[in-house]
């Protein structure tokens, strides 16, 4: 890192303008999704088209007066891209909604975008520098622990201990707990920096690989134990995974250091062999991404992810068309884990592509404003944020296409699941945030 | 730390990427091998997710289609079910299908790409051709005749047109609803289970399915052998035919049921049904000459129709013994009723042994011809002047020998009758046989030629005889085409 440059000199342009176009044209991308699949269900136009348009306009034109009125400078890309899944993520639940009519997933998910956009709007409007959440680095990862711990008091639901009943409503802490993870990583990690990059003695002399120190190795040997003990008690092989992913690149862009990668990895490696071979949960996931058909084989039936391998293979280049696809086929959690499965099938490969590309995006305007910042702690909150996006993305879109062993965990936006959107919200607002410090900071000297 | 950034980035631009080409992977490349995973439904969904197209009997549709609500959407109606199941088969969504159901299924579901003007323009927009029509020979009125000439007996009628092969009527019993076993559940299972284990075998169709040893209806075959070989030159000169008839090499005494069999003519031989004569006349011809003629009748062959029939089975290679039997029917000589329709049908039609067939043609669902059948000769089984001489002696059967029963005024009907022992010492009830053929007085050619198979005929054994249990049903099947 060097120095602090001088005051910025110029100042970017707000793009408010390009914003609240590319929301208009999100939203009436997602109005007409909804079209597409009521007409080809009944080939008459749904009678709440007006009001579904009308809603997902407001919520977003509120979050845009917001952004307008408290982060000027933000990325202009972040708001329309959260709006535009959120809105894809309604049509699916949606569509699939006409398949299980005594399940009705879309109006909840409604309610809880609502919640989220609330929330987004609450973050912009309060939150006026990100660097006030530094302060609360050890009351976020006391918070994140707590919630993570809470669900184990309660029962499991389908093999996995990850959600809390209250009132009707399923609620998945440990979703929340990402959130706080990145702070606490953000802050620790700027704190420390500096112990942790220095400290050691190189493994070869040659090489450029140094171990670290016992005393530093302290903390990540506690964070690799936390995402064990989440995954052995709560049997969600995801949340561990990218807990622990996410930790290994903070650490990395913090520090620099690629013997914390080859520790990292290290350990990975001894948990999931240790995991894999001792939890059977986890063990049948490892066969199954193996041996997609092997239920076929043995007269069983297809498996929840070969029946996602057929949806997306049905798709084809072209997709079957919204409302003309089987993907409800795959069964239980089709309108959440496996949610992309139906946009693979109904738009296709170029659809799936595009959505990939949005995620990308996304996380690409996070990476950027974490590049334009200039203190360490944002940099980080920047890059934890948007890597959280990025992983969950990679661990549940790898696993339904087959990719990786398949493990539970919510497309961001898309997937039905309340708190996963709320969280969602909550991560786009704290980008929109940094963002917004980042470009009205800019001084030339880096990419904005 | 910015080249750490960079670095972490340059992460996550490498998993975006794994997820495109892996993407790209599952859906273009292995897409195909996918799709035809045989636990993969969406074929079966999309196969019954419009209505199956029609089989037209006589103009009309005899099946149609059910909106079921399931996911698999579309179900089979049939009209009249047992009437016409040996001709449509059953279309099952458990079962498959089986006949015209089976043969014609590209047509009927609607995915043969021959009912698509632009077949690559439906694989771009994935739209579905709707399923087209086949439309069969079967005469209705002839179907209904023979369906109830049957009644609750076991035993089947064929029925075709001499000069075409088309076939007419094509009837088995004991019958059943093929739309028994069109959806899915339950009672589709149980259904499937009940026809399954029935005694009777109400599935099997018999006309085209099942051999049965001819008996006296297959000296057709041997009096034209016999004919075209010149054995035997003149109908009315006494043959040297002894009475009782010893099998050649064996000490076996072939007898006859009634007296004056002893040196008769081919004429007497044939109206009465002389075992003796036909025995020796098929020794006289010789094995290759009776074989051939047996196999240009149809024997040994495997036919479409379009669906297959099983092969009506002439040994080739026998001894003079077993020749003897097999030239009255007998020993391992089997033949399914549509084979001695077709017998029947040559003699009629001057010899000639016209393929059968069951599908005149394949419409679209707004009409356009898909494909056509037309005649076409299987073989010219006799010369056509020993075929005119056959005509005399069938005729005489139904004028003063035994199948009396047959008799039409105001048309010219041959006919010989059959029953054939079989079973362990033959002690199985015979099965009553009669086959025919008719031609309207004034007309050019014969309308129609059957084979009727009776296997249970009567209660009291001695009663059982082609011409009187078999003849009134071929009778009425050959009013119904004559329209008398």
């Amino acid at each position: 890192m060097a120095a602090d440059p001088p005051a910025p000199a110029v100042r970017l342009p707000r793009r408010r303008g390009i914003e609240f176009t590319l929301i208009v044209m999100a939203v009436l991308l997602s109005v007409f999704g909804y079209c597409a699949v009521a007409y080809a269900r009944h080939t008459a136009l749904p009678p709440g088209a007006a009001v579904y348009g009308a809603g997902l306009g407001v919520l977003a034109v509120l979050a845009h007066v917001a952004v307008r009125l408290r982060a000027p400078y933000a990325d202009p890309l972040l708001l329309p891209i959260a709006v535009l899944l959120n809105g894809l993520g309604l049509v699916l639940i949606y569509r699939l909604d006409l398949e299980t009519p005594g399940d009705r997933a879309a109006p909840i998910q409604l309610i809880w975008s609502t919640l989220g956009v609330a929330l987004f709007i609450a973050a912009v409007l309060f939150l006026r520098d990100h660097r006030v959440l530094q302060r609360y680095t050890y009351v976020s990862v006391v918070t994140a622990l707590g919630l993570l711990v809470l669900p184990i008091l309660f029962p499991a639901v389908n093999g996995a201990r990850i959600w809390i009943r209250i009132a009707g409503f399923s609620i998945q802490p440990g979703e929340f707990a990402k959130v706080l993870l990145a702070v606490f990583f953000a802050g620790y990690l700027a704190a420390n920096r500096n112990a942790l990059a220095y400290a050691g003695r190189p493994v070869w002399r040659f090489k450029r690989l140094q171990l670290p120190t016992g005393r530093v190795l302290g903390p990540i040997v506690a964070i690799w134990l936390l995402s064990v003990v989440v995954l052995v008690l709560e049997r969600d092989l995801g949340t561990s995974l990218l807990f622990f992913g996410l930790f290994v690149i903070m650490l990395y862009v913090a520090t620099g250091r690629t013997g914390w990668i080859a520790v990292g990895l290290l350990l990975a490696c001894v948990g999931a062999v240790a995991v894999g071979w001792l939890e059977p949960h986890v063990h049948s996931r490892v066969q199954d991404w193996l041996h997609p058909f092997a239920t076929i084989e043995a007269g069983q039936g297809p498996n929840q992810l070969a029946q996602s391998l057929f949806a997306f293979a049905a798709g084809g280049m072209l997709g079957t068309g919204l409302g003309l696809g089987h993907s409800i086929l795959i069964g239980f959690a089709a309108k959440s884990d496996f949610i992309l499965a139906t946009a693979g099938e109904e738009l296709g490969l170029f659809g799936l592509c595009a959505i990939f590309l949005l995620y990308g995006l996304l996380v690409e305007r996070g990476y950027r404003a974490g590049l334009a910042l200039r203190d360490p702690f944002g940099r980080l909150l920047a890059i934890g944020l948007a890597s959280i996006v990025a992983l969950q993305v990679f661990v549940i879109a790898g696993g339904v296409t087959g990719l990786i062993p398949l493990t539970g965990m919510a497309m961001p936006f898309l997937a039905q699941g309340g708190s996963s959107v709320v969280t969602n919200w909550i991560i786009v607002a704290l980008l929109i945030r940094v963002s917004d410090s980042a470009r009205s900071q800019y001084d030339g000297t880096t990419a904005p | 730390m910015t080249k750490y950034i960079r670095r972490a980035a340059a992460l996550c631009a490498v998993l975006l990427l794994a997820l495109l080409v892996n993407a790209t992977r599952v859906q273009v490349f292995q897409a195909g091998a996918y799709d035809d995973n045989p636990a993969n439904r969406r074929q079966t969904i999309a196969r019954y997710g419009q209505p199956r197209g029609a089989i037209l009997v006589g103009g009309r549709p005899v099946t149609g289609s059910r909106d079921s609500g399931q996911q698999l959407r579309y179900e089979r109606t049939y009209t009249d079910g047992p009437l016409y199941a040996p001709v449509t088969g059953f279309a099952s969504q458990v079962y498959g299908t089986t006949f015209l159901e089976n043969s014609e299924d590209g047509i009927l579901s609607g995915s043969d790409p021959l009912l698509s003007p632009f077949p690559l323009w439906n694989d771009a927009t994935r739209a579905q051709n709707p399923a087209g029509k086949v439309v069969t020979t079967i005469d209705p009125a002839a179907q209904r005749a023979a369906y109830r000439g049957l009644g609750t007996r076991r035993g089947a009628v064929a029925a075709i047109e001499p000069s075409t092969g088309r076939i007419l009527a094509l009837v088995s019993t004991p019958s059943y609803d093929p739309g028994e076993l069109s959806g899915t559940g339950r009672a589709v299972k149980h259904a499937w289970e009940r026809l399954n284990g029935a005694a009777d075998k109400p599935m099997l169709n018999r006309a085209i399915r099942q051999t049965y040893p001819p008996g006296s209806t297959f000296k057709v075959v041997t009096a034209a052998a016999a004919l075209d070989a010149g054995v035997v030159t003149d109908l009315d000169t006494p043959t040297t035919s002894p009475d009782p008839y010893r099998l050649p090499g064996t000490t076996t005494r072939l007898t006859n049921e009634l007296e004056g069999c002893e040196d008769a003519s081919l004429r007497y031989a044939f109206e009465w049904s002389c075992n003796t004569v036909f025995a020796k006349l098929g020794v006289d011809v010789g094995l290759s000459d009776m074989t051939r003629t047996a196999a240009d009748f149809g024997f040994n062959d495997r036919l479409r129709i379009p669906f297959s029939v099983a092969p009506s089975n002439f040994d080739t290679t026998l001894d003079k013994a077993q020749l003897a039997l097999s030239s009255i029917g007998q020993f391992n000589t089997r033949a399914t009723p549509l084979q001695m329709a077709m017998i029947s049908a040559a003699v009629a039609g001057g010899g000639s042994v016209k393929t059968p067939y069951l599908v005149e043609k394949t419409t679209t669902r707004s009409d356009s011809t898909v494909s056509t059948t037309g005649p076409r000769t299987l073989h010219q089984a006799m010369n056509p002047a020993t075929a005119l001489r056959m005509r005399e002696l069938m005729t005489d059967v139904v004028t003063e020998g035994t199948g009396a029963n047959a008799a039409i005024p105001g048309a010219t009907v041959g006919g010989k009758t059959g029953t054939a022992q079989h079973g362990i010492d033959n002690l199985g009830t015979p099965y009553a046989w009669f086959i025919s053929w008719a031609q309207a007085d004034g007309t050019m050619e014969p309308a129609v030629a059957v084979a009727v198979v009776v296997e249970d005929a009567a209660a009291d054994r001695g009663d059982i005889s082609g011409g009187g249990d078999a003849a009134p049903i071929a009778k009425a099947v050959m009013e119904a085409v004559l329209g008398f």
